[in-house]
C-alpha cells in the first residue's frame, strides 16, 4: 500500500433505476424508500456502501490487505492470530501469549493504536469508511472509534419517484397443506418504473493520512467500484440499475480550495422540456457549470 | 467578541440523539451545543484552544422524519483477539446477517443554524500561538471553505455545508415566538476526568428562535 492521499475530494454519483427497487424501506413493507413530503425517492447511504463492499469482496476475493469487514453471508465473528504477532507478541505456548497480552495490556496504552492499525492495513472498509471497535485501554478517549476518510449522504432522486405494487403469483405451493386448497399464491413486487438518484460525497485527506492510511491505490479501487457498485448486484428485485455519471472533484490541497456545496451546485440535472414522466435516462441532461468551479479544483467526469 | 466566530451551517437532514433514547434514536428539536462543538472543530481545532459555543440560532422550522435501516449491533471486538487468538485461527469478520437490527431513528429534515462561537486559549497552546494567529486561521478557513473533515449534524451521513455568517441580523424561523422551553437538552461530555467521562445538561429554551448559551446554567 502507498501513502495516505494528499489532496481533498467530493464526489457526485447518480445512478438510476428502471422497474427495480433500489432500497426498501422496511418501516413500509419493503416498499421503495420515499421522503413523504416531496416524494422524492430515497437510497440510504448504507445501501451503497454495502454495494461498494461487495465489489470489492467480489474482486480482490480476501487479497492481503483488502479484506472485508463486515460481510454477508458468513458465520461467526471472529479475530485472528495475526493480530497478536503484530503487536509483537510471537506465538509460542499459548499460556505465555495470554499473559503476554495482559502484561502489554497493562504496561502499554498504546495497543489499542496498534491493533487500530492493524485493522485499517487490512481490512479495506475500514480504512475507507472506519468502524468502530472495543478498546483493551479502559476509557479510552475515542471509544475505539475510527472515523474513515469516505464520507457519504443519503441519495436523492431528481424527481418525485412513483412507487408501483406489482401482484405476481407463483404455481408452486409452500406448505402441503396450502397444495389441498389452492393452485398458485399471490405475492407482491414494490418498483419504481424508473428513477434517477444522486448522491454526495466527501473524501477527507487529513482522516485518510492521520487514522487510516487510505491511499491513492485505495482511491482508484473506490472509483472503481463506485463505478461498478451495481453490476454485480443483479437480482429479481433491484431490477436494471447502472451507475450513469461519477464526477470527482480534487482539490489541490488537503484542506481543500473551495466549499463543498460550491461544486455540488455546479453540477445540474436537469430533465428535459416537454418529458413528463422521466422512463429513461436520456430524458435528462447532465451539465457542470465549470465557470462556478475555481480553477484550482480539478475536474472529472470519471463515466 | 474578538476570539468570536458566526458561522452558517445547513442540510438535508440532521440526527441530534437524545441520550434517552438512543436504540431507535431520536432526534432533539435543535442541534446541541456539542454537536456545534463538533462542527467547529471539523473546521478547525487545536489542542492550544477550546471552543464554546455561545448562541444557535434555529432558521428553519423544526420538522422529523424517520429512517429504518438495518444496522450491525456489534462493535469490532478487542478482546475478541485474545479469545479467537487461543481458539485458533479463523478468519476476522461480522456477519451482517446474523448481527442485523432494525432501528428506526426519527431524523431532522432541512435544517439550518447559525452558531455563535468563541474560543480560549488552553495550557496546551505552543508559545508561538496567540488568539489572533487561530482567528487568522480560523477566518480563512470559513472563507474558503476549507475543512479538516467534512462536517456533519450528528452523524457522518448527514453533512453539514458551511458558510462565514456576515450578517448582523439574523432571521429565525421563531422570530415570533417569545419562548419555547425545550426541556432538558445535553450540553456536552465532561472529559475533565478521562476515566469517568459524564454527561452535562441544561435547560434549554429557545427566546426569538435563538438558544442563548452564554452562562447557562449547567446540570449534572
Amino acid at each position: 500500500m502507498g501513502e495516505a492521499i494528499k489532496n481533498r475530494y467530493e464526489f457526485v454519483v447518480l445512478f438510476d433505476v428502471e422497474n427495480g427497487n433500489p432500497n426498501g424501506d422496511p418501516d413500509a413493507g419493503n416498499m421503495p424508500r420515499i421522503d413523504p413530503e416531496s416524494g422524492l425517492g430515497i437510497v440510504t447511504d448504507v445501501c451503497l456502501k454495502r454495494k461498494i463492499r461487495n465489489y470489492i469482496e467480489t474482486v480482490k476475493e480476501d487479497e492481503k490487505g483488502y479484506k472485508i469487514y463486515i460481510k454477508e453471508d458468513v458465520p461467526l465473528n471472529r479475530s485472528d492470530r495475526e493480530a497478536c504477532t503484530s503487536v509483537g507478541v510471537q506465538e509460542t505456548d499459548e499460556k505465555k501469549v495470554t499473559e503476554a497480552l495482559k502484561k502489554l495490556k497493562k504496561n502499554e496504552p498504546g495497543t489499542d493504536e496498534k491493533l487500530r492499525d492493524y485493522m485499517c492495513s487490512n481490512f479495506y472498509d475500514i480504512r475507507a469508511f472506519g468502524a468502530v471497535m472495543t478498546t483493551f485501554v479502559k476509557a479510552a478517549l475515542n471509544c475505539g472509534q475510527v472515523r474513515g476518510p469516505v464520507q457519504i449522504g443519503f441519495a436523492r432522486s431528481i424527481d418525485p419517484v412513483m412507487s408501483q405494487e406489482v401482484t405476481i403469483t407463483r404455481v408452486a405451493i409452500t406448505t402441503e397443506k396450502d397444495a389441498e386448497n389452492k393452485s398458485t399464491e399471490m405475492g407482491r413486487k414494490s418498483i419504481v418504473p424508473y428513477g434517477l438518484y444522486r448522491v454526495e460525497g466527501y473524501i477527507s485527506a487529513n482522516l485518510a493520512r492521520r487514522v487510516t492510511g487510505f491511499s491513492e491505490d485505495d482511491l482508484e479501487l473506490l472509483w472503481e467500484a463506485i463505478i461498478n457498485m451495481f453490476e454485480h448486484d443483479h437480482s429479481a428485485a433491484r431490477g436494471k440499475m447502472a451507475v450513469r455519471e461519477l464526477i470527482v472533484f480534487k482539490h489541490s490541497k488537503e484542506l481543500g480550495d473551495c466549499p463543498a456545496y460550491k461544486l455540488f451546485d455546479a453540477v445540474e440535472v436537469i430533465k428535459k422540456e416537454n418529458v413528463f414522466y422521466p422512463r429513461k435516462y436520456q430524458d435528462y441532461v447532465v451539465k457542470v457549470h465549470e465557470e462556478e468551479i475555481p480553477d484550482s479544483v480539478e475536474v472529472k467526469r470519471m463515466i | 467578541m474578538a476570539r468570536g466566530v458566526k458561522i452558517r451551517v445547513w442540510g438535508d437532514f440532521a440526527l441530534f440523539t437524545r441520550p434517552e433514547i438512543k436504540v431507535e434514536r431520536y432526534s432533539y428539536d435543535v442541534m446541541t451545543p456539542s454537536a456545534a462543538r463538533g462542527i467547529l472543530e471539523a473546521i478547525y481545532w487545536h489542542p492550544g484552544m477550546r471552543w464554546i459555543i455561545d448562541k444557535i440560532y434555529v432558521n428553519k422550522p423544526v420538522r422529523f422524519t424517520s429512517v429504518r435501516r438495518n444496522e450491525v449491533k456489534s462493535k469490532i471486538s478487542a478482546s475478541n483477539v485474545l479469545k479467537a487468538y487461543n481458539g485458533g485461527d479463523k478468519p476476522l469478520y461480522l456477519c451482517s446477517k446474523q448481527e442485523i437490527v432494525q432501528r428506526a431513528s426519527a431524523i431532522l429534515t432541512d435544517v439550518e443554524y447559525v452558531i455563535e462561537a468563541h474560543f480560549e486559549m488552553t495550557q496546551k497552546a505552543n508559545e508561538s500561538d496567540n488568539p489572533g494567529k487561530f482567528k487568522d486561521i480560523i477566518m480563512r478557513r470559513l472563507r474558503r471553505g476549507e475543512c479538516f473533515h467534512m462536517p456533519y449534524f450528528g452523524c457522518r451521513e448527514f453533512p453539514a455545508h458551511f458558510a462565514l455568517c456576515e450578517e448582523d441580523d439574523i432571521a429565525t424561523a421563531y422570530d415570533d415566538v417569545p419562548e419555547k422551553d425545550l426541556g432538558i437538552m445535553l450540553y456536552d461530555m465532561d472529559y475533565t476526568d478521562p476515566g469517568n467521562i459524564q454527561p452535562v445538561f441544561f435547560q434549554a429554551v429557545m427566546r426569538h428562535g435563538v438558544l442563548n448559551l452564554a452562562d447557562c446554567e449547567v446540570i449534572r
